[in-house]
């Protein structure tokens, strides 16, 4: 219970954060920048497309997709060190 | 020879992705090892690659996100994460960042924010340096008096005992950090991370370089842990600097998944690392990595003053910052390989 209660304090705090950081923005022209997709091809051309047309979406699917990919990288690397013999659940070293 | 090369969808530049590979294990060796994203050995290493300044800052903000993930995870597995640390610390971090970034849009409308930055980042660099290699020395003298007295130093013992000093300050609520090891009064982390944070928005940085000595000399965290919470909240303001750069359309994400595959590796070796070196060891190893941030800033603050040298600052700057990644990383490899083949070793010698 009280984790939960300290991640969606967590939450709060990081979505607070956000919506002031984008609101804070800045005076001067934007500067729009658009990806040529004319030379792309499948996932790429998608993503390129993605990118133009929705700046929201293309921003919810990289912070969704990099957690999840580092995990499964990181799972894998566990595996291999694992496999080696490592123990990776312990460190017995005790120093300052 | 063209398949080594990517066309990046977003920025439009063909790059050369094994480089991207290379960079990523350097800097995930590095970042697992010290707690620290490494922004300022990344950015100057994509913008060698190929890519602009403004997609090199977010793409390696959106890798570093990635790749404090899987060390936080490694590392909290070994009991280096100081979870309740490591929230209290972040309330203070955004709170801090978000006053030095609006102090730094005071400095540019009255002119001043180049050189007050660079020269506020020097002294900073320097006086971390100063208090990695102060603490050590006064370390050493105490492990050389105890010796000479025919004692043992306790392994829990420090040089430098500032916090100490501020654990004393017992204003309420104290709270006891179970991880860490210390009961202080919550203003102490609190203000620590308000004031790292503050620095770290007024520099412009991650804050990872910062915060880590922060832990260590004035919350008092074991070396382990301090490495270990730093990179929970190195993972957490980096998936807001990722969404943040992401949203304003300067995050180029297949880079960063191609540097998150060798980050994924260099991470864990660097973390893994941390089993076989003991927390001095860590610390000498930092020193001399802010001493090379020092010099490098130091070189690209020379042609402010001396433009005929900028060709060769910059190129010097990169030299220094390119080999200082690689000469590390391969020092934290070495000893992570030693480390290991010397636990196998002994867990083969128990089962023969």
């Amino acid at each position: 219970m009280q984790l939960m209660k300290r991640i969606w304090i967590a939450c709060a705090v990081f979505n607070l954060s956000t919506q002031a950081a984008l609101a804070a923005g800045g005076g001067g022209e934007p500067i729009v920048i658009v990806a040529d997709s004319r030379k792309l091809t499948g996932i790429m051309a998608w993503w390129a497309n993605l990118y133009n047309e929705s700046h929201v979406y293309f921003t919810l699917l990289t912070i969704i997709i990099i957690p999840v990919i580092g995990v499964i990288f990181g799972l894998l690397a566990d595996l291999a060190m694992h496999f080696v013999g490592i123990d990776l659940s312990s460190r017995d070293l005790a120093e300052h | 020879m063209d398949w080594l090369y990517i066309l990046m969808p977003i920025a439009g530049v063909k790059i050369f992705w094994p480089g991207l590979i290379i960079l990523g294990v350097g800097v995930g060796v590095i970042g697992g090892f010290f707690g620290m994203g490494g922004a300022w050995m990344v950015t100057p290493g994509l913008n060698i690659l190929g890519f602009p300044m403004a997609f090199a800052i977010g793409t390696d903000i959106a890798h570093m996100a990635g790749k404090s993930l899987i060390s936080t995870l490694r590392h909290g597995k070994f009991g280096n994460v100081d979870y309740k640390l490591g929230f209290i610390m972040l309330v203070g971090t955004v709170v801090g960042f978000e006053v030095g970034a609006q102090m730094i849009m005071w400095l540019e409308r009255i002119g001043i924010v180049g050189p007050v930055v660079r020269w506020m980042y020097l002294m900073l660099l320097a006086l971390i340096a100063w208090m990695v290699f102060a603490d050590v020395a006064k370390r050493r003298r105490k492990e050389r008096e105890a010796l000479a007295a025919g004692k043992e130093v306790d392994k829990l013992a420090t040089g430098l005992e500032w916090h100490k000093t501020l654990h004393r300050i017992k204003i309420p609520p104290m709270v006891t950090f179970k991880q860490a090891g210390i009961t202080c009064s919550a203003w102490l982390p609190i203000l620590v991370s308000f004031f790292t944070g503050w620095l770290a928005g007024i520099l412009g940085i991650g804050g990872g370089l910062i915060r880590m000595p922060a832990l260590i000399y004035l919350v008092g965290c074991p070396t382990h842990v301090a490495v270990g919470t730093d990179l929970f909240e190195v993972m957490i303001s980096g998936l807001y600097g990722a969404a943040s750069y992401t949203y304003k359309g300067r995050t180029e994400l297949v880079a960063a998944i191609i540097m998150l595959v060798g980050a994924a590796v260099g991470a864990q070796v660097g973390s893994v690392a941390t089993k076989y070196i003991k927390g001095y060891g860590i610390r000498i190893v930092f020193g001399l990595a802010v001493i090379g941030c020092f010099i490098s800033v130091l070189l690209k603050l020379i042609p402010t003053y001396y433009p005929p040298l900028y060709t060769i600052c910059d190129v010097s700057a990169t030299i220094l910052i390119l080999g200082l990644v690689a000469a590390m990383s391969a020092y934290i490899t070495v000893k992570m390989v030693q480390g290991a083949a010397r636990e196998v070793a002994m867990k083969k010698g128990k089962t023969a």
